[in-house]
């Protein structure tokens, strides 16, 4: 297995953070891979750029920034503008069309799907808009299983909102259907 | 045996580690990028039976560990660079006192409150001398979590043996980094217990008359033996005294139980350093990156070697001093001006074959940073 590097960006409150600490423990915890996930983000609570880094690997990870990811999700317009140019040649975007205007050139596989909207409509509360995102990434890129997702959404969210954390996970997975790199 | 495995920041690894070592008590003033430090041990530490407590400032949660640690508990506050800044007095009042104690520092960027979010390296000199006066301090570092833990409790282990406050100067990128922490069991790593003192209460107890071996045993403040603490130069009892020979004692073993003991107490790992010609010298987050240049170079067949500081004071000059003798180059890597290179610059034969390879923007330092610092050296440019 290579290392896998992905970047995940947006504003804060959109828990782009979360998602990445998300990924990462599943491949840790769940896989039985190293996994490393740091942050950058702002003074500020809500708004402001924030990102999250994950590699995973099944050798000893270094140094813990990702440089290049193989895999971008940008869930702002600041955000896709600002880390586009990053992205390794050959390598995937993620972004919703909701948030996202898809007009720069780059050497990668651009995809925009409906998250937000979709999750607004068969689910109504956009708390759960990351998850999606989570499901859609997971499905495009296969860095890990699902399942290993859901293991690690249960010992962060208690049973009664599991339901929708789950759903949110399902309607990213089947969005991602029919796209992706491999 | 199954053992625990979680995936934490380090700053929740240096929660974990505490609580592994038996912290009876935290004071501190929440500060970014050490907050989750108190933000835990709130949660963690009444359960426990502990005590939590969110003083009104950095000053006060110092002086508030000093005396819950003079009454026998195990202490331990949290900050970053602003807040060490303001605890330096209190640090002072410490080592005079001989009071064991923890001070997590978890760095960020720049002085003053200068990048809350961001990292640098910039108090490794303010851990060694940000009190006033000739004195000697223990400051450790670490790269991972699991070392992280493991200097944490060695933090505490050598707070209690040389009864002296003990810094841990960790970064912000290690602070909010998560990463697997596997928590050894209970017993799996030796503690240190408070040495208490074999003199009853009916006979006079002197709190700074060292055993045989140096070490002094303690009484619990407030129990069955008076005695007095204080800043002042001190006599065996704990009263102020002017006397020059006192002085000159107290001066000298304050600062000999440390120094004196460089070898029991320094930690370091060495990477390929047996045929290396060009030295890496690193600490903390800076040192993760250090060794990725070294791994990748090795496998190229380059000669590069690593020697990760632990123990960033005492400083161990004459190890490091041996351990560069046959390098061609030596360089340290870090993130300020240098403040570990100068040091370095001094313990080292020969100051002119050292390099600095340092970021001070708030950023990472990267392996392409130190890689084309290696350019430069070998003529390559960049």
């Amino acid at each position: 297995m290579k290392k896998h590097r992905i970047i995940f960006s947006g504003s804060g409150g959109q828990g782009v953070i979360t998602a990445s600490v998300i990924l990462a423990e599943a491949a840790a915890l769940y896989e039985g891979l190293e996994a490393v996930q740091v942050q950058a983000y702002g003074p500020e609570a809500r708004g402001g750029a924030t990102r999250g880094d994950v590699i995973i690997s099944d050798t000893d990870i270094y140094f813990p920034m990702v440089i290049q990811p193989e895999a971008l999700v940008s869930l702002t317009q600041t955000a896709y503008d600002k880390f586009l140019g990053n992205i390794q040649p050959g390598g995937l975007l993620l972004t919703d069309s909701h948030f996202v205007t898809l007009n720069k050139k780059v050497d990668a596989y651009q995809t925009a799907l409906s998250m937000y909207k979709t999750v607004m409509d068969k689910i109504g509360k956009p708390i759960v808009f990351n998850i999606c995102m989570l499901g859609a990434i997971t499905g495009l890129t296969h860095f890990v299983k699902p399942e290993s997702i859901i293991k690690a959404l249960e010992t962060r969210f208690p049973a009664e909102i599991m339901d929708i954390n789950k759903k949110a996970l399902e309607i990213g997975l089947e969005l991602a259907e029919g796209h992706g790199i491999s | 045996m199954n053992k625990k495995k979680v995936f934490v920041q380090g700053n929740e690894a240096c929660v974990e580690a505490a609580l592994y070592a038996g912290v009876d008590f935290f004071a501190g003033y929440p500060i970014t990028p050490s907050t989750e430090i108190a933000e835990q041990l709130a949660y963690r530490l009444p359960k426990k039976g502990g005590k939590f407590i969110q003083m009104e400032d950095e000053i006060s949660s110092m002086c508030a560990i000093i005396g819950a640690s003079l009454t026998g508990l195990k202490s331990m506050t949290a900050t970053s660079g602003p807040g060490f800044t303001l605890k330096q007095e209190a640090i002072g009042f410490a080592i005079m006192a001989e009071v064991p104690c923890v001070i997590v520092n978890v760095q960020r960027g720049g002085l003053s409150t200068g990048l809350p979010t961001s990292v640098q390296q910039g108090d490794v000199m303010q851990a060694r001398w940000g009190t006033h006066g000739d004195h000697s301090i223990i400051a450790l570092t670490a790269s991972n979590h699991q070392d992280l833990f493991a200097m944490t409790i060695e933090a505490f282990n050598l707070a209690e043996t040389y009864r002296t406050p003990v810094i841990l100067l960790f970064d912000a990128v290690i602070g909010h980094m998560r990463e697997s922490l596997i928590i050894p069991e209970p017993g799996e790593l030796p503690l240190v217990e408070r040495l208490k003192t074999s003199v009853d209460e009916k006979t006079n107890y002197h709190p700074y008359l060292p055993r045989e071996d140096g070490r002094l045993p303690m009484s619990d403040f407030g129990g069955v033996h008076r005695y007095n603490v204080t800043g002042l130069m001190h006599d065996m009892w704990g009263f102020p005294s002017t006397d020059p020979r006192v002085a000159y004692i107290l001066m000298h073993h304050l600062y000999e139980k440390i120094e004196g003991h460089v070898n029991e107490i320094c930690r370091m790992k060495e990477f390929y350093l047996e045929d290396a010609n060009c030295i890496l010298i690193s600490y903390g987050a800076s040192a993760r990156s250090a060794l990725h240049v070294v791994q990748s170079r090795r496998a190229r067949g380059e000669r590069l070697g690593l020697l990760e500081l632990q123990t960033l004071w005492p400083f161990p000059a004459e190890a490091v001093r041996q351990k560069c003798e046959r390098a061609m180059y030596v360089i340290v890597v870090e993130m300020n001006l240098g403040q570990i290179m100068r040091v370095v610059k001094r313990a080292i034969d020969d100051p002119n074959k050292l390099f600095l390879a340092n970021r001070i923007d708030g950023e990472l330092i990267t392996p392409q940073d130190i890689k084309n610092m290696l350019r430069m050296i070998y003529g390559k440019g960049v």
